[in-house]
């Protein structure tokens, strides 16, 4: 490779990234920003931080989130690994086609349209809109994606084990637990990363489907943002980015960790004698 | 014989249990929804809660839903063709969402270059440094570049202490401020299938047509680019549709007069409450957006095809 390609590698790797990361660092570096502007410098100051955890109604909307996400991403990590299954290992059934269309097709169609037309199933069967209603949408988008992770897992290993286990007589449940989920476990903590935020995100079709009483920190946030930009605001963003950022390498790191040392004790196996 | 049975008949109610759990879900909070989004679009509007006319009572059965069905009507559909907000929305999400899938490609494609060139104990690192953002909130990466394209915003401030400019540029609230948005927030998806199929490729080829006199631009255009189509065409795609039916970008980085069809639908239903024209304009998205997704899909199904 001569010197002026990999010059120009570096240079494109150097301006991307600062693309895709400088946004981010700015705003992290406002939010302790003195001034209440959030363009000009005014000092070091975490006062922003205390205002926050003064505001009620933030804290509010942050709990109430919380809860959706982890309720939602925990339903659909059940739902969406039952649905990969039926993909990967249920062969052939009347009805195939129009259930991988229903797993795929969220992962594409506009959130405005998902929000819509949920609304108006709650608005069709009576159902008062709120916090259970916030939930099951995102249930239900959630579950979609955690199917496609874990169906990749499903697909990419060997068979023989769960074939092994049946053939000597072990019921289809129990392979299950004892054979199948703990190999596409890191797909399935994967799965519910994913959907817990994507829940955590997830503006367009809350708006649509909550109620009074229910109202999530993304809405809280483009309602605040739509009055003005304020410092309070980047302070809790950047412990949202903190938080994701935390969670995405420590999850990271430990199922490499887990793959190292499978890898490892599949190479002892085959070493001995 | 009896004890065999019993338990194949146990097999297949099992394998039942487990198709119809995903299935009766999905039918009821995705394809049921999606039957009455196109049910109230052939509805009127009407001051009453809820704000269409008519409604179906299952409780009386067939007739009601006959009733329902002879009061059905084609007005809204013929209303988006005669209000022209509605086709130039269309036409202008289209238009915004192409334009911003071909800065995403000029953007990504260096970037994707570059990684797969990258000594390769550095690429995983670089993958998840890609992918690490998409991780983090959409509304709050919109939300950072408020700060920065303001008239008064960093931006600005940058490049009038450096003397290239000498009054603030308007970037926020235009068309621009929208494909910096999208270009930003869809970056990753455009990146990673182009590394994919970057990575894969055989560099002797490169290095044949190097020996053979050819310069490095023609060799990129004549081998590189056709080479990578694949992840070409898959990122374009993955940034392009939903793009198309994008709301918080416009929103919060577009103008008043930065027209795309999510908004308007968003407009639509929060602040008209016109529920059937809503569902109309989403009917319509949709139809849009099923010539992308297909064409989408057959290029994977090529690509995977190919792969055996």
């Amino acid at each position: 490779m001569n010197r002026g390609a990999s010059w120009f590698n570096v240079t494109s790797i150097v301006v991307g990234f600062a693309f895709l990361y400088l946004p981010i660092v700015i705003l992290v570096i406002f939010s302790f920003n003195e001034s209440r502007l959030v363009t000009v410098w005014g000092g070091f100051s975490t006062k922003w931080y205390v205002e926050m955890l003064h505001n009620k109604q933030l804290l509010d909307a942050a709990w109430v989130t919380l809860r959706v996400a982890f309720t939602s991403a925990t339903v659909a990590t059940v739902l969406g690994t039952i649905g990969a299954l039926v993909l990967a290992r249920m062969g052939r059934f009347r009805g195939r086609s129009l259930f991988s269309g229903m797993i795929y097709a969220p992962l594409v169609m506009p959130d405005v349209i998902l929000g819509l037309s949920l609304l108006l199933l709650f608005v069709a069967i009576n159902q008062d809109r709120g916090f259970w209603t916030v939930m099951l949408a995102h249930t239900t988008f959630g579950m979609c994606y955690v199917a496609v992770v874990v169906q990749s897992r499903l697909v990419g290993f060997d068979r023989s084990l769960e074939e092994a286990a049946m053939d000597l007589g072990c019921p289809p449940v129990k392979t299950f637990f004892l054979i199948t989920l703990p190999l596409i476990l890191p797909g399935v903590l994967a799965g519910w990363m994913l959907a817990f935020t994507l829940s955590l995100d997830d503006l367009v079709i809350a708006s649509f489907t909550t109620g009074p009483g229910a109202t999530t920190l993304p809405m809280k946030i483009y309602s605040q943002v739509r009055l003005g930009v304020t410092p309070e605001i980047n302070a809790v963003c950047t412990i949202l980015v903190v938080l994701v950022t935390v969670g995405v390498i420590v999850a990271s790191l430990v199922t490499k960790r887990r793959e190292f040392s499978r890898l490892r004790d599949e190479r002892m196996a085959a070493a001995a004698p | 014989m009896s004890r065999f049975l019993a338990r194949a008949g146990k097999r297949l109610a099992g394998r039942w249990a487990v198709i119809g759990i995903p299935y009766a879900w999905l039918l009821f909070f995705f394809l049921v929804p999606f039957l009455i989004v196109i049910k109230i679009s052939l509805s009127e509007v009407t001051i009453a809660i809820p704000p269409y006319l008519p409604t179906i009572d299952l409780a009386e059965g067939w007739s009601s839903i006959r009733d329902a069905i002879s009061q059905f009507s084609f007005e809204n559909y013929i209303w988006l063709t005669e209000d022209d907000l509605y086709w130039k929305s269309y036409l202008s999400s289209i238009q915004i969402a192409g334009i911003s899938t071909l800065i995403t490609l000029l953007v990504g494609y260096p970037l994707a270059y570059g990684m797969a060139r990258a000594p390769s104990q550095w690429r995983p690192t670089l993958v998840m440094l890609v992918i690490l953002p998409f991780w983090t909130s959409f509304l709050i990466r919109v939300y950072a570049w408020i700060g920065i394209l303001k008239n008064e915003g960093l931006l600005n401030q940058f490049l009038l202490w450096l003397g290239v400019i000498d009054d603030p540029l308007i970037i926020l609230n235009t068309n621009w401020a929208v494909y910096i948005g999208i270009v930003y927030s869809y970056l990753p998806f455009m990146v990673l299938p182009l590394y994919a199929t970057l990575e894969k490729m055989d560099h002797s080829l490169l290095e044949a047509a190097e020996d053979l006199g050819c310069p490095p631009w023609k060799a990129f255009w004549q081998i590189t680019v056709p080479l990578s189509l694949p992840g070409i065409l898959a990122g374009s795609f993955l940034v392009f549709i939903p793009a198309v039916g994008e709301f918080v970008i416009p929103d919060l980085l577009g103008g008043s007069n930065t027209l795309m069809i999510g908004k308007t639908l968003w407009v639509e239903f929060f602040s008209n409450r016109d529920w059937p024209v809503s569902s109309a304009v989403a009917v319509i998205l949709l139809l849009i957006l099923v010539v992308p997704i297909v064409l989408f899909q057959n290029q994977q199904q090529k690509m995977q095809e190919r792969d055996k």
